[in-house]
């Protein structure tokens, strides 16, 4: 756990596209929120704009993408580019969900930090995101 | 209950003799989280065993719904499929077909499933992604080309566009010469399980209600043949809950639905008999059999006492089945067909109607052909093979199996009872009642893994490192620029003053709920209206809905 000075953790977790799959996000958020980071959930059919606005306002240090719709290689990267257009480069992205391994690879290549496939624990993504944070500060 | 002889040997018996070995360190409850007895015994067998468990096609159903069951004919081996465009699904249909498949079930992508047109800015990306997409008419015809409907039975997994697309079918039917009363098939239009679980909607719930009620009044008088809805517990158990949710919920929306159509003046009788059931198949094997058990007793008894239904074939609960993609593992994903094999010999063990079996590949990307051909192949080995199809209900009669089937019954029944408090299922839904249980389930079962306490072969046990790298079915983004051209050109081509004159009118009669929108659709799919533009329409009246996030 955080000690109480520190300041808490922002995450934005998002479901971009269409996709009606939350088990995974939901998840994800009260594991995230249960260690002690401040957790905004976007809710679903998210559009990237969307999402990175909520970004913004809630000035997070880390996004959790959750898709497992295979539309993945269109929207990350429309996140990613909106991002950057918007000077956003301090914030550490992750994603979640069935994505092929070397989509995984193109999409680290454009500034994702880390992708969770089938199977991995929420205290991976946790451990992740804290040490990620904590580097970028 | 008075203690019995039997009762006080089985304590001697635990006492005595199973004491006497420590247990194994391991969880002795089920995938759901119920506790298991080390071994059941006739004391746990219902009260009065031949009213509870009777006899195959005969009142309350446990044993099967039909007389003859696998005896008379093994159930129907479906494979949902659909990815691409209507071409390139109509292929993979046509595969099946050949491969022995015995009907056809129609996977619709994201933007199909939303109600958006291929070209709408929404749908960037998720064309043809999870599904066929289909945007018109014509798209319905290409999708069944060469496929005589007359003789195919189709299922259609769509819900908020359920009755859009149903026009689409009767229409593209109708250029085959085909009429609807000669249509076979079932369309899910589960809409309560969408809010649920699955997520995909058009609307706000009360005005999609009005559209479930509308096309399964309009079936009742024209598609004798035709389920219009197949009520699903599928999603529900694969958004995370457990086995008794998957039940109470499922059963819970089928009655809502009845007694919605009971409300519109329709007699219970006229559409009852073509209500059918979509169900998980999950790797808790005999959870699972024990749920359908329970699943037909309390529909043919809720059918029959509280909806005074008549007709001995309104009591019946036919279901689908489909194994469980959420147990599928990526890693070591060859032990998938285990796993599915297992699973499906519970759905037919449970007397299941139809059949999907999923492919090993499906926890990476939709599945490729080899895939496929496994996974059907899995049917075929039970049904031709096993010898489990010889005898009816071979698992009726299990101390085991009866004493889980009652305890399903009784957790289905706690939950009917918290969800009448809350108002009935469309309240509880509002409300997000179903959502929050099935949340809190997911995440206590994630939690059981993460500790280790469940154990998941290749998760979290007997694990391998990294896994070699699977041929996977990668779909060609020049569909989706294929299906854009087609939606447009469409649009381009049509008599455009009809078009018009058949939204308006669409929308009009969205104004008047005591106008039944079934018609309206249809001639607006003859007028080549896409289906997101009759979205749009219907929208202009009913508003959209969106979730309050929570988790």
């Amino acid at each position: 756990m955080s000690a109480p000075s520190e300041k808490k953790i922002r995450v934005v977790v998002a479901k971009p596209g269409l996709d009606g799959h939350d088990r995974g996000a939901k998840i994800i958020a009260r594991a995230l929120r249960d260690a002690g980071m401040e957790v905004i959930y976007t809710g679903l059919h998210q559009t990237p704009e969307q999402i990175v606005e909520t970004v913004i306002q809630e000035d997070a240090d880390a996004i959790g993408l959750s898709i497992l719709s295979g539309a993945h290689m269109t929207l990350i990267p429309r996140v990613m580019e909106l991002l950057g257009a918007q000077g956003v480069d301090d914030v550490v992205v992750t994603v979640g969900g069935t994505i092929p391994g070397e989509d995984v690879e193109e999409l680290k290549r454009l500034g994702v930090s880390e992708v969770f496939t089938p199977g991995a624990s929420t205290q991976e993504a946790v451990e992740f995101i804290r040490n990620a944070v904590a580097q970028r500060a | 209950m008075a203690t019995t002889p039997r009762q006080t040997d089985r304590e001697r018996w635990e006492r005595e003799r199973f004491a006497a070995t420590p247990e194994r360190d391991a969880l002795f409850s089920t995938i759901s989280g119920e506790a298991i007895e080390p071994l059941y015994t006739e004391r746990d067998l219902p009260e009065d065993p031949e009213d509870a468990i009777g006899l195959p096609g005969e009142y309350p159903y446990t044993r099967g719904v039909y007389p003859s069951m696998y005896r008379g004919r093994l159930w129907t081996m479906r494979q949902f499929a659909g990815f691409g465009t209507a071409q390139e699904t109509n292929r993979r249909f046509k595969y099946l077909l050949e491969h022995g498949q015995t009907g056809l079930s129609t996977a619709f992508d994201m933007p199909s499933l939303m109600g958006h047109d291929s070209d709408h800015p929404r749908s960037l990306g998720e064309v043809g992604r999870e599904g066929v997409a289909v945007d018109t008419v014509e798209d319905m015809q290409a999708l069944f080309d060469g496929i005589p409907l007359d003789k195919v039975s189709v299922s259609m997994t769509i819900n908020a566009p359920a009755a859009i697309m149903l026009a689409f079918y009767v229409v593209a039917a109708e250029r085959q010469g085909v009429a609807p009363e000669q249509l076979a098939g079932t369309i899910q239009t589960d809409i309560l399980k969408e809010y649920i679980a699955q997520k995909e909607w058009c609307f706000p719930v009360d005005p999609a209600m009005r559209l479930v009620g509308d096309m399964i009044e309009w079936c009742a008088g024209q598609m004798p043949r035709w389920h219009p809805i197949s009520i699903s517990g599928y999603h529900i158990r694969e958004a995370g809950s457990t086995a008794a949710q998957e039940l109470a919920f499922t059963l819970k929306d089928g009655l809502t639905y009845v007694e919605q159509a009971v409300a519109r003046g329709l007699d219970v009788d006229d559409f009852a008999p073509r209500l059918s059931f979509f169900f998980n198949a999950h790797i808790d094997f005999f959870e699972e059999i024990a749920k359908y058990r329970a699943a037909r007793r309390i529909w043919a008894r809720e059918l029959r006492q509280t909806h005074g239904a008549r007709d001995e074939r309104s009591l019946l609960m036919r279901f689908h089945t489909q194994t469980a993609g959420v147990s599928l593992t990526a890693q070591q994903p060859l032990n998938n067909v285990v796993r599915t094999a297992i699973e499906a010999l519970a759905g037919v063990l449970g007397g299941t109607q139809s059949l999907h079996t999923n492919s090993f590949d499906e926890a990476l990307a939709l599945p490729t052909e080899q895939a496929v051909r496994v996974a059907l192949r899995t049917q075929q080995i039970i049904a031709e093979e096993t010898g489990v199809a010889n005898t009816i209900d071979p698992l009726g009669g299990s101390y085991f199996i009866e004493a889980l089937t009652t305890r399903l019954e009784e957790r289905a029944y706690e939950y009917f009872a918290k969800i009448d408090e809350l108002g009935g299922m469309v309240d509880a839904v509002k409300q997000g009642f179903p959502q929050r249980e099935i949340a809190d389930a997911a995440f206590r079962y994630q939690q059981e893994v993460e500790s280790g306490a469940r154990r998941l072969v290749g998760v979290n046990a007997y694990t391998e490192g990294e896994d070699d790298a699977m041929p996977i079915l990668r779909i060609d983004p020049a569909f989706e620029a294929d299906q854009v051209r087609r939606v447009q050109g469409v649009r381009s081509q049509r008599d455009g003053e009809a078009a018009i004159a058949a939204l308006d009118q669409l929308e009009q009669a969205a104004r008047d709920p005591g106008d039944n929108l079934m018609p309206h659709l249809l001639r607006a799919a003859r007028a080549e209206v896409t289906e997101g533009e009759m979205i749009q329409a219907l929208q202009r009246v009913f508003g959209t809905y969106s979730e309050t996030p929570a988790f």
